[in-house]
């Protein structure tokens, strides 16, 4: 909870630094502030607090992703450093991005459908004007439209499921909803299971997944690439965390009635995400399909539901989120040298800068899940999770889906080390992006050794 | 029996089930980013309709309290919307989402 006062209040202190003139200093205040917020959300780890009359929860859970969303976020202003330079209105861009923090820490903690309205709003409201903060640019005011236009469209079916949900229940509380369903197990109204598969296809949209995934995409290329990696990282953890909290809480005990339908979203979303990413030229609409393929394994521990399923979740979050602020970082130096997202933009890369070459080769091989990354280890516990619940069907699927992620996350490899571009200057790194870029490869690396602690807390 | 209970509560639930569905078909139908965002409204007023109906026949106000929620929601989202529409119209001259195809595979 002071977690969220914090943030708010760095959100409020960020908006009053243009009007007092200290502007120039609330960068670091900004990153000691989310520091900050890591420190406070850890103690309360094991204290599991209710506020508001039950409207939010703060088990361990919600404790976690609370201090993962503010780390990502802490990752993320460092990688974001020279957007913010060229901006003219930075104090705007910090607010925004603070209080979509703030509804990113409501939708992993929230106990009430109306806190989970109300984070995903938050969250999603700051980033539409994100979304289109290149004002002149087409692509960028086409992604904001589409995104707002889907995201508006998805809170309507949420919405509706809840409704449903609250008429036949009485009430918007999580613990409320899931006692009634083991109450009146066998007579339970067709209407709320109505209200259950719409509030799926409006968080299914909201994760990504299949076949609710087209707007993600042109969102993700159009948006000013920082705010695409805060899309990728930040935004995909919080609603695939609050994608199972939801389910898991209130609705594991009727796996029957949306099991089947997460399947075939699961096998979709793998099929669609990975096939598609296959025949990108853009790096970074294929990080976007790359993205889109990760929420479908995570689907798989939303299928598992078993006492596996929320540590696997953790920590697959937490791999993917690394290696995409890594892959997004050297992304974005590229595009600044040479103003060109392509893949033929790495080429030489190996020679031109060894460093940032090593940088990205790991992101890729952790995205793709090669030992010893994180990212296997995320595969494998999730892989675990479902074979423990007697899902070897869709790990199968799952399987064959990363092999042909490898195909595609080694065309950047190759073009990296095996190709020769027209250009053979050296790429420059600024000293924060460096720091950054050491920080991450040691997390993917040190993850990768201790997946069993990670995996241990939930 | 207040008037809002005279009529079944199932005359509710089809209203405002049809009112979404016109919500629904209006997004996915029409081109007007205007009218599109119209429709979304639609859809909200659909669900604020039936969480109304619910929370009177049930005697909770928690359903009621909820639609406050929604407008509030919703009337920041309007702002946002139409800024976006406006900066759109500066560029393009047009609110028709046919122009916007940029993006593609």
């Amino acid at each position: 909870m002071k977690s969220l006062i914090l943030l708010s209040g760095l959100g409020v202190l960020t908006l009053l630094s243009e009007m007092f003139n200290f502007k120039r200093k609330i960068f670091p205040v900004v990153l000691l502030g989310l520091l900050g917020t890591i420190v406070i959300s850890a103690m309360y780890w094991n204290t599991n607090k209710h506020y508001f009359n039950d409207m939010m929860f703060f088990d361990n859970y919600a404790v976690a992703f609370t201090c993962l969303i503010s780390f990502i976020a802490f990752a993320w202003f460092l990688l974001s450093q020279n957007y913010f330079n060229e901006e003219t209105n930075l104090t705007d861009h910090f607010a925004l991005i603070l209080f979509a923090l703030v509804g990113a820490v409501i939708m992993v903690s929230y106990q009430n459908m109306s806190m989970l309205f109300l984070g995903i709003e938050t969250l999603s409201l700051s980033l539409y004007v994100l979304a289109g903060s290149r004002k002149n640019d087409l692509y960028s005011n086409e992604a904001a439209l589409k995104y707002f236009l889907m995201g508006a469209f998805a809170t309507g079916f949420l919405l509706f499921g809840i409704a449903l949900i609250y008429g036949i229940t009485g009430s918007f509380n999580l613990q409320t909803i899931a006692n009634y369903i083991t109450l009146n197990s066998g007579n339970i109204p067709a209407l709320f299971y109505t209200g259950v598969l719409l509030m799926m296809v409006g968080m299914a949209f909201k994760i990504s997944a299949a076949p609710f995934h087209f707007w993600a995409p042109d969102v993700y290329q159009g948006s000013p690439l920082v705010i695409t990696a805060f899309m990728a990282t930040i935004i995909k953890t919080a609603a695939f965390a609050a994608f199972f909290r939801l389910f898991f809480t209130c609705f594991s005990t009727i796996e029957s009635v949306w099991g089947n339908i997460i399947f075939v979203m699961a096998i979709l979303t793998l099929a669609v995400g990975n096939i598609t990413a296959t025949y990108q030229e853009s790096v970074k609409r294929m990080l976007a399909y790359s993205s889109i393929a990760h929420a479908g394994y995570m689907l798989l521990a939303i299928l598992a539901m078993n006492k596996f399923s929320a540590g696997s979740i953790l920590f697959y979050t937490a791999a993917y989120s690394v290696a995409s602020i890594t892959a997004f970082t050297v992304l974005s130096i590229i595009i600044n040298k040479s103003n060109n997202e392509a893949i033929d933009a790495f080429n030489g890369l190996g020679k031109r800068n060894p460093f940032l070459a090593f940088a990205m080769t790991v992101a890729m091989l952790s995205l793709a899940g090669i030992p010893p990354m994180a990212g296997f280890f995320g595969k494998y516990y999730l892989f675990n999770a479902a074979l423990q619940s007697g899902q070897t069907a869709i790990v199968l699927v799952a399987v064959l889906a990363s092999l042909v992620g490898v195909y595609y996350y080694f065309k950047v490899i190759i073009a990296m080390y095996f190709k020769s571009g027209s250009d053979s200057s050296l790429v420059e790194v600024s000293f924060t992006h460096k720091l950054l870029l050491i920080l991450t490869l040691v997390l993917i690396f040190a993850m990768g050794l201790m997946s069993d602690f990670v995996i241990r807390l939930l | 029996m207040s008037t809002i209970q005279a009529i079944p509560l199932n005359w509710y639930i089809l209203l405002s089930a049809v009112l979404f569905v016109i919500g629904v078909l209006g997004v996915l139908y029409r081109r007007n980013a205007i009218i599109i965002f119209m429709s979304v409204e639609l859809m909200l007023n659909a669900v604020n309709l039936l969480l109304t109906a619910f929370s009177s026949y049930r005697g909770d106000s928690a359903g009621q309290v909820f639609v406050f929620f929604i407008m509030a929601v919703a009337a920041a989202e309007v702002a946002v919307g139409l800024a976006i529409l406006i900066v759109i119209y500066r560029n393009t001259s047009s609110t028709d989402i046919n122009f916007l195809n940029k993006l593609k595979w």
